[in-house]
């Protein structure tokens, strides 16, 4: 009977390790969301309760148009980054493996493997010849920019999606002399929309969250809410950064708890 | 028939290519071939104000190593580019080893949790790892800066008299990054944990292996492809860090992220820069490289 008691599973110190992670791991997130509540200006002593940074927060002009900014490069980028990943992964899913597939692969998913910085860079060079060779010094830049590195996280989701996908019903559309278009439109593309719809948020909430790659692209004046906050750090941080922050926090567990529901196995 | 068929597979590919096209070119032209300009600047001379002369030279590269001086013109061993090296290398891979420590234990909690907590604890831990890098270093920031919350606590509590000063040293920059690539080390393990069957835990302690022994000899023979996985997915990002270290680290304590940076702003040598673009980009090959070779060997443990 003692043999029956051991669970194999249950290793001493692990259970107390991992409460004492996820405990860490919340802890700067909470104390960040608090203060950002507080009634004075420290991050460490609370006063009481206060939406005033809030307030200050809305009020400033600066953070308005870095949060439009960010706003309409993060809608442009995920619609173009899904548009294409859809194609793209209608082309590499169902069909028998093709010569240049791995190429495929290969650049598809490179912005998850070239380090941020040297994609950065090699941006800043490429894209300030272009300034200067056409003049224009407008948002197409960090459009561009964020739908390429948002590529790969847009196919993913999708790729899933498609993979997991019986052909049979396609199948049965066409012997029901459904034409290709019709079958796409009627059986395909509603069988895929969740893993699009997964694909275009976590693409949103990707390009709305990057930093360096927006600091090295952006021309003068074209803060959006990450570059803007990083700008803040070099003087001493205000709670108006940590309302900032909690706002965009929100933001992102809304999506991503969208993300969850649209991407959960069907029980 | 065998005509029909290789067509139809042709004109399939056809299309394939077709469709992937335009994500294609959107690659090349904001991802892949920026990259080639990147080496090709490499192999320029610096211009006086940024940017660079169109000559050859292969001062970019030999500067990462050693700098000319300017009166003699001799080469010496350029002592602070060392510096900045071996501290990104060395975080790096402290980073890894703390992660993987704290990270072991938490996947394997996850694991062994019944199915519908599971879901709860992954989604837990998901959640940092979406938010914000600029938020999670900022929030780090607030807990270990000299005002902060830890040492406000520590000092109301008399443990200490003064401030602890660890915002701009290099365990800040630990902390930060140790913080910030937690959730990366943990998804890739539970994935190898998740796999892995719990009865082959019960029949070696049947057979009397000690927990030791199991631990060794059965449990990280079949996790190892998520500790490869893992210890890839922090240390990449690690070596390249750009946020953490310039918000945490401060001026003096730059990493090679910073280093780039700092060669296309203030320090104005961009070939230099090139240069340690490429090199950072070639050691985060060669790792993802010895990656997928080890994953591939590795991809059926009980084979």
């Amino acid at each position: 009977m003692a043999e029956r008691s051991f669970s194999a599973s249950y290793l001493p110190g692990f259970a107390t390790v991992a409460i004492v992670a996820f405990v860490l791991l919340y802890l700067p997130i909470a104390t960040l969301v608090t203060f950002s509540f507080n009634a004075g200006k420290s991050v460490a002593v609370w006063e009481g309760f206060s939406l005033h940074w809030y307030g200050d927060a809305w009020k400033n002009q600066a953070i308005k148009d870095a949060t439009v900014r960010s706003l309409v490069i993060a809608s442009f980028a995920a619609a173009i980054a899904t548009t294409l990943a859809t194609m793209a992964a209608l082309a590499t899913t169902r069909r028998k493996a093709f010569k240049g597939q791995t190429f495929i692969y290969v650049v598809i998913n490179q912005p998850l493997m070239v380090p941020e910085i040297v994609t950065a860079v090699a941006l800043l060079i490429f894209f300030a010849q272009i300034k200067v060779a056409t003049g224009y010094q407008g948002l197409g830049y960090l459009i561009v920019a964020h739908s390429a590195f948002c590529i790969p996280f847009a196919y993913l989701p999708i790729r899933a999606r498609l993979e997991g996908m019986d052909l049979t019903l396609e199948t049965a559309a066409a012997d029901l002399y459904a034409t290709p278009w019709q079958t796409f439109r009627r059986v395909t593309l509603p069988l895929m929309a969740p893993g699009i719809a997964a694909g275009a948020m976590l693409s949103f909430v990707i390009s709305l969250d990057d930093v360096v790659i927006t600091e090295f692209v952006k021309s003068g004046g074209q803060d959006t809410l990450p570059t803007y906050m990083l700008g803040q750090m070099r003087r001493a941080i205000t709670p108006e950064v940590n309302a900032i922050s909690t706002a965009l926090l929100a933001l992102t567990v809304v999506l991503l708890t969208a993300f969850f529901l649209l991407t959960r196995k069907r029980t | 028939m065998r005509d029909a068929e290789t067509e139809a597979a042709t004109r399939s590919a056809r299309r394939a290519w077709l469709l992937s096209a335009p994500a294609l070119a959107l690659l090349f032209f904001a991802a892949s071939g920026p990259l080639l300009i990147v080496l090709v600047y490499s192999f320029l001379a610096p211009g006086t104000y940024g940017n660079v002369v169109w000559e050859f030279s292969w001062d970019g590269w030999v500067s990462i190593l050693y700098t000319r001086d300017i009166f003699d013109g001799t080469l010496k061993l350029a002592d602070a580019h060392l510096t900045i090296f071996w501290r990104s290398v060395k975080l790096s891979l402290m980073t890894t080893l703390i992660t993987f420590a704290v990270g072991f234990p938490t996947a394997w909690f996850i694991a062994t949790r019944p199915p519908q907590q599971r879901a709860m604890w992954l989604f837990l831990i998901t959640i940092p790892f979406w938010t914000n890098l600029l938020i999670r270093t900022f929030a780090i920031n607030e807990v270990i800066r000299n005002e902060g919350l830890m040492n406000t606590v520590l000092i109301k509590l008399g443990l200490i008299a003064r401030p602890i000063q660890l915002v701009y040293t290099d365990t800040a920059v630990l902390i930060g990054m140790t913080y910030v690539y937690l959730p990366l080390m943990v998804l890739p393990l539970f994935a190898a944990i998740d796999r892995f069957d719990m009865r082959l835990l019960e029949a070696a302690h049947d057979l009397y292996a000690s927990r030791m022994a199991i631990l060794r000899r059965v449990i990280l023979p079949i996790v190892k492809p998520g500790i490869i996985a893992g210890s890839i997915l922090v240390f990449v990002p690690s070596l390249g860090a750009y946020v953490t270290p310039r918000v945490l680290g401060g001026g003096k304590n730059m990493m090679i992220g910073n280093f780039i940076e700092l060669q296309f702003g203030q320090g104005r040598n961009w070939p230099l820069g090139a240069a340690i673009s490429m090199t950072l980009l070639v050691i985060v090959m060669g790792a993802l490289l010895v990656y997928v070779r080890v994953a591939n060997r590795g991809s059926n443990p009980h084979g």
